[in-house]
């Protein structure tokens, strides 16, 4: 009879949590330190996978080290070393990763150790950071790779975020890692001159993974916290790597006054609660309260960047103790000036709803009129939805209806529609003699 | 160090129409890129007009099919290419945006890695 290995243990609940805590808070610092090792983005996600298999192999038995995350890059880094030295003699497909480091490590030695103190060796993460996000990427490739690579999701995670197919997001991430070494796209710090060009990027591909989350594209869940969290763990990491850039701050400032109205935006029953209707004493103060402090930090820089400025418009209702308490003066003024640092559509139709809360729903309105042949805003429901708000507050039963029937045929969240078949059915019952 | 393509692609029909001034400005654009790119640049060539142009097309393992004109017939056509040799991508995008080609509004720089069998 087949000797059968025993079934490994269940990991006890403090190894179990000492593990999910490092793969939160360790995973990008194990990669990125491996990937200067390996110098092959895929050889350094595969130690780094192995290396937290291992440790939920060995914790059990030898206890939660000191210090889990020198623990998993230690494991990572001497399988990647072990690994290249097998491979020696075998084929290459790819050209290694190229850094700053690697080429003079060896013979500059010396003279490093001379200059250590004043040298500044980026934080690795930095690096695998602005790899990611470097603009010779696509735009979708620099959010799949942030995901998986920085925030350690799964690529059926990933798959599942972006409702596209595992297979063809797994193909995704390949095409990119293939491009960052074939094209020699290097693992480094950009030069000062390009630093906020790059860091802009940054901040765009965090606040793409933070909208797809909050507004999760469909399904019946409004809000995807996993990816909500991962973003703001992001923008907190950038920040405390690189300190002191605005669109970082703004963009952080801006994601925590959102995400604390998270749990007042969707009620018992799963529907969708308008701001105007949120209960604001069940707001995160605390988050508030790290947001507004970071938004004044934000705001000095000039120009403002544009993550700063819609932060501080966050800002004016996280103050406000009741919707109409809001200041739609000054939300007004702020989309005027966030129109002219980010001219757009979306900006345009947020404003005149501004306008319209501030001036009455005519007014409202006649500033939406001109963007109903905006291009843009055609696949977008939230102007029509608008649109139907504001005439169903003048009585204007039947227009509201044709709105909301326009803008349920162009959502796809199930929440959201939801929530607008609720008030295109109010509508309905209103235009009825 | 790593070996990239540049490509200048850009419209015929501008570049026909160019003043000798605007040439005379463009000449000192690329005598710019060749300073900063240095011992990396390895080649470059301007090109004769795309119309100037021959295309071999296979046929199905038949005598290859010899036709007038481009492989591709469109409107932005390629005008020259350099090679050059530096550390990475970012290196060599930074030597492109040099070119004066990206001062116009019809043009376009690609930047291509030539794959390297050490």
């Amino acid at each position: 009879m087949p000797h059968l290995p025993p079934a490994p243990p269940a990991p006890q609940p403090d190894v179990a949590a000492a593990l999910a805590r490092a793969h939160r808070d360790e995973w990008a610092r194990v990669l990125a330190s491996t990937a200067r090792v390996a110098r092959d983005l895929d050889l350094a996600e595969e130690c780094t996978q192995d290396a937290y298999a291992k440790a939920l192999e060995t914790w059990p038995q030898s206890g939660v080290p000191q210090r889990p995350g020198a623990w998993l890059t230690t494991v990572a880094a001497n399988r990647a070393r072990d690994v290249i030295r097998r491979e020696v003699h075998g084929r290459r497909v790819l050209p290694l990763l190229v850094d700053d480091l690697q080429h003079d490590v060896q013979a500059d030695a010396d003279a490093l150790a001379l200059t250590d103190a004043t040298r500044v060796v980026p934080d690795d993460r930095l690096r695998l950071v602005f790899t990611c996000c470097h603009p010779a990427l696509t735009r979708e490739s620099q959010v799949a790779l942030t995901l998986r690579l920085l925030c350690g999701l799964s690529t059926s995670e990933v798959a599942r975020a972006f409702l596209v197919r595992e297979a063809t997001m797994a193909a995704r991430i390949t095409r990119a890692k293939k491009k960052i070494a074939a094209a020699r796209i290097p693992y480094r710090v950009p030069e000062p001159a390009d630093l906020p060009a790059r860091v802009h990027a940054v901040a765009e591909v965090i606040h793409l993974v933070f909208t797809t989350g909050h507004d999760a594209p469909s399904g019946d869940a409004l809000v995807r916290q996993d990816l909500v969290d991962s973003a703001i763990r992001m923008a907190r990491m950038v920040r405390e790597l690189l300190p002191g850039e605005p669109a970082v701050t703004g963009l952080l400032a801006l994601m925590l006054l959102v995400d604390a109205r998270s749990a007042t935006r969707v009620d018992a029953h799963g529907d969708v609660v308008l701001l105007c209707d949120q209960d604001r004493s069940r707001w995160d103060r605390d988050a508030i309260d790290e947001g507004l402090a970071l938004v004044t930090e934000a705001l000095t820089a000039a120009p403002p960047d544009r993550y700063a400025v819609e932060a501080a418009i966050a800002a004016v209702h996280a103050e406000a103790r009741t919707w109409q308490q809001t200041d739609w003066e000054q939300v007004v003024g702020l989309y005027d000036v966030l129109g002219r640092l980010w001219p757009s559509a979306v900006v345009r139709l947020n404003r005149a709803v501004a306008v319209g809360l501030r001036d009455g729903p005519d007014a409202g309105l006649r500033e939406m009129e001109p963007l109903r042949d905006e291009p843009v805003l055609a696949t977008y429901p939230y102007l029509e939805a608008a649109r139907g708000d504001f005439l169903a507050r003048l009585c204007r039963w039947e227009e509201s209806a044709v709105a909301y029937e326009e803008a349920l045929l162009l959502a796809g969240n199930g929440v959201e529609g939801a929530f607008l078949r609720r008030r295109l059915a109010e509508a309905r019952a209103h235009a009825r003699p | 160090m790593a070996k990239y393509l540049v490509l200048i692609y850009g419209s015929e029909q501008e570049w026909d129409a160019q003043t000798p001034a605007e040439l005379e400005v463009k000449e000192a654009g690329h005598m710019a890129f060749s300073r900063a790119a240095g011992a990396g640049r390895l080649s470059g060539e301007e090109l004769a007009p795309a119309t100037t142009a021959t295309t071999l097309r296979a046929s199905g393992g038949g005598t290859p099919l010899v036709t007038d004109g481009p492989f591709l017939e469109t409107k932005e056509v390629l005008g020259g290419f350099y090679i050059v040799d530096v550390p990475d991508l970012d290196a060599a995008v930074a030597l492109a945006r040099l070119l004066p080609e990206l001062r116009e509004e019809h043009g376009a720089v690609e930047v291509r890695p030539i794959v390297d069998h050490g």
